[in-house]
């Protein structure tokens, strides 16, 4: 897999070398992370991401030293931190419960950290009110923390992790509490929050979605594993297994022969009959008979033709698109997505005969 | 549920609520009714006075032996709410371990010990030590109290302990907090309600004890609640009626004083 570009600084920040965590002892014991290896560089906006239970969370409380590896070394520029006490790393958590606390004020949430580190009043003081205007929260800065919105609560819970400038800021699902609007608010306002004050952000989160708009590079987690590290495209458009595949977007696996293949160029067969190019990830030595993926959108419903065919299943309405679930002549479901126009939806019907045009460069082989 | 089972509308409802209403409370008041007896008598109704409150302010028995139970009771409960503070801290800030269980069990069991075991039990301790170390001053009947006000304090900071987000101690750690100082800004003001919780109970129970008090006190260290029994065993005057509701007003007082202190902060 060619390492994807990164946008500024290419030293790493905070990596996670052979990480091993379990949980409880002997037989009963529980491998929440198995051998996983991570090198998030500086200024980069890295996600880990996976299912619940996938360990991306014990790896996030690693880094900030609420847990202790079982195995492996956690290098802070270079330097182990896996056995430092959470007070001692530059590192700052956005909880998921945001854990703002209730006695204190907004300001003095913010204050905090800074105060703990023994800063002159005056220099708090100052980064306290430019921290408050970055989050845009300055005239709530004498407010309790139970006197403003979840959406606040969220905006001083960054503020009070960012005051302290630390090298690396950790984000445990910070805006699964938050509505649809907000979210996608708070979205830009992360990155553009990451952007203006140049730190790393390890986010954590199980929504693709969000992984996609907001990550420089993301690392596809499962069952304890790190399966693919990539940049959202790579992620995408080339997933490196059938869990990537199906957990990012939705996907199209289709049973293929391999016929030859030639400078990462495959040409399989399908139950079909048809056959199509498939490309093939660097370093995978396909077998013969292999599975292809077709992302929904890179096919398209057809009245006549197409490699494969069946008849419509459903017919689904997005608002901007219409999903259409055809069943395979040969068995499965192949799902078409295709842009409304003006002139209205794609014009099938639940019932009709349909042909699926594969796109040219569509199809791609999945490493078993 | 369309048709909720409502127990007040159940036939004897009223009848019974009232009985026992009146037989934790007439009794009570009857007290505190004749406080104000102008006459010599517990029965017989002799008018309005405030005479017996005055008797008992003046008497120098009675004021010694308030005087001896605060004393006490501050002590005790001052005591028994840092152990107990530390004990909550130590059994809900920890992963649950095997005999966790076993010492939520050790530090609650005073409660279920019958007190005249513990009283003959610090009796046969206390008259040793006395021999052996000559010191026969208050500090028996504090360290007695203290050892039974901890599990009254322990219940309402552990309680309030649980009830708090244990993520907000690993925010503080985050930012840069050491132990001792996530306690001192964190821990410590959000666990303030409990601690004063824990300390007025536990104050009021060393207060109101008698058993104990009785069996380890030496000579002359009567407090209130001892002396009024000696008084009612010889002759009795309304004084002693005097003396219980000031000390009932002082308890409704710290039960109020508690109330707001609490509402102020949720």
């Amino acid at each position: 897999m060619p390492e994807p570009a990164v946008p500024q600084g290419k030293r790493v920040a905070i990596e996670a070398r052979g990480i091993v965590k379990e949980f409880g002892q002997g037989a009963g014991s529980l491998r929440a992370l198995d051998n996983v290896s991570v090198a998030i560089r500086e200024n980069e906006f890295f996600t880990l991401l996976g299912p619940s239970g996938c360990g991306k969370t014990t790896l996030l409380r690693m880094i900030a030293g609420f847990e202790f590896p079982t195995e492996g070394a956690i290098l802070l520029n270079g330097e182990d931190i896996a056995g430092l006490p959470p007070f001692k790393r530059p590192i700052n958590t956005v909880f998921q419960s945001y854990a703002l606390f209730p006695h204190l004020t907004v300001w003095e949430n913010v204050a905090f950290g800074l105060q703990m580190l023994g800063r002159p009043k005056a220099e708090i003081a100052s980064r306290v009110a430019a921290m408050l205007k970055l989050v845009r929260m300055e005239e709530l800065a004498q407010r309790r923390t139970d006197q403003i919105s979840g959406g606040q609560g969220q905006r001083v819970a960054l503020a009070r992790a960012l005051a302290p400038s630390p090298k690396v800021l950790l984000l445990d699902e910070p805006l699964s509490a938050l509505d649809y609007k907000l979210r996608k608010e708070m979205q830009i306002e992360l990155k553009r929050m990451q952007h203006e004050t140049g730190i790393t952000f390890v986010f954590v989160t199980h929504d693709q979605e969000e992984a996609l708009t907001m990550s420089d590079r993301i690392a596809v987690m499962s069952k304890g594993r790190v399966l693919q590290i990539g940049a959202p495209t790579d992620i995408y458009d080339k997933p490196a297994d059938r869990f990537v595949a199906d957990f990012i977007g939705e996907s199209n696996f289709l049973p293929a022969t391999l016929l030859s293949l030639s400078s990462g160029v495959a040409r399989v067969k399908l139950a079909s009959g048809a056959e199509i190019p498939a490309t093939v990830a660097e370093g995978l030595v396909p077998r013969e008979s292999v599975t292809i993926v077709v992302r929904p959108e890179h096919a398209r419903a057809v009245r006549e033709g197409g490699q494969v065919s069946g008849r419509v299943e459903n017919v689904v309405y997005f608002g901007t698109d219409t999903h259409i679930h055809v069943a395979l002549a040969g068995g499965g479901t192949f799902i078409v997505r295709q842009q409304n126009s003006r002139n209205g939806v794609a014009g099938f019907q639940v019932g009709d005969a349909a042909g699926i045009e594969i796109a040219a460069d569509a199809a791609q082989v999945l490493r078993d | 549920m369309a048709n909720r089972f409502d127990v007040r509308s159940q036939p004897g409802f009223g009848t019974i609520a009232i009985f026992t209403f009146a037989l934790l409370y007439l009794p009570i008041l009857a007290l505190v009714v004749y406080a104000f007896n102008g006459s010599e008598s517990l029965t017989v109704w002799g008018g309005l006075s405030l005479r017996w409150f005055v008797a008992a302010s003046q008497n120098d028995a009675v004021q010694d032996a308030a005087l001896r139970s605060f004393i006490v009771a501050i002590w005790a409960a001052g005591v028994a709410t840092i152990a107990a503070t530390m004990a909550a801290i130590a059994t809900t800030r920890v992963a649950p371990y095997r005999g966790l269980a076993f010492k939520y069990a050790f530090i609650n069991t005073p409660l279920m010990v019958p007190e005249i075991v513990t009283a003959v039990a610090l009796l046969i301790v206390f008259s040793r030590v006395k021999v052996w170390t000559g010191y026969s001053g208050l500090g028996y009947l504090i360290l007695a109290h203290t050892a039974f006000c901890i599990p009254f304090a322990y219940l309402p900071i552990r309680a309030r302990l649980e009830s708090m987000d244990a993520s907000l101690e690993r925010a503080a750690a985050d930012l840069y907090a050491t132990p001792w100082q996530a306690f001192r800004r964190v821990t410590l003001p959000l666990l303030r309600p409990g601690i004063i919780a824990g300390f007025m109970l536990a104050f009021v129970i060393s207060l109101d004890d008698v058993v104990i008090t009785e069996f380890v006190k030496s000579g002359g260290q009567d407090t209130l609640p001892t002396y009024m029994l000696g008084q009612i065993r010889r002759t009795v005057t309304p004084e002693v009626n005097a003396i219980a509701t000031a000390f009932l007003a002082l308890s409704i007082l710290l039960v109020t004083v508690f109330f707001f202190i609490n509402r102020k902060k949720a």
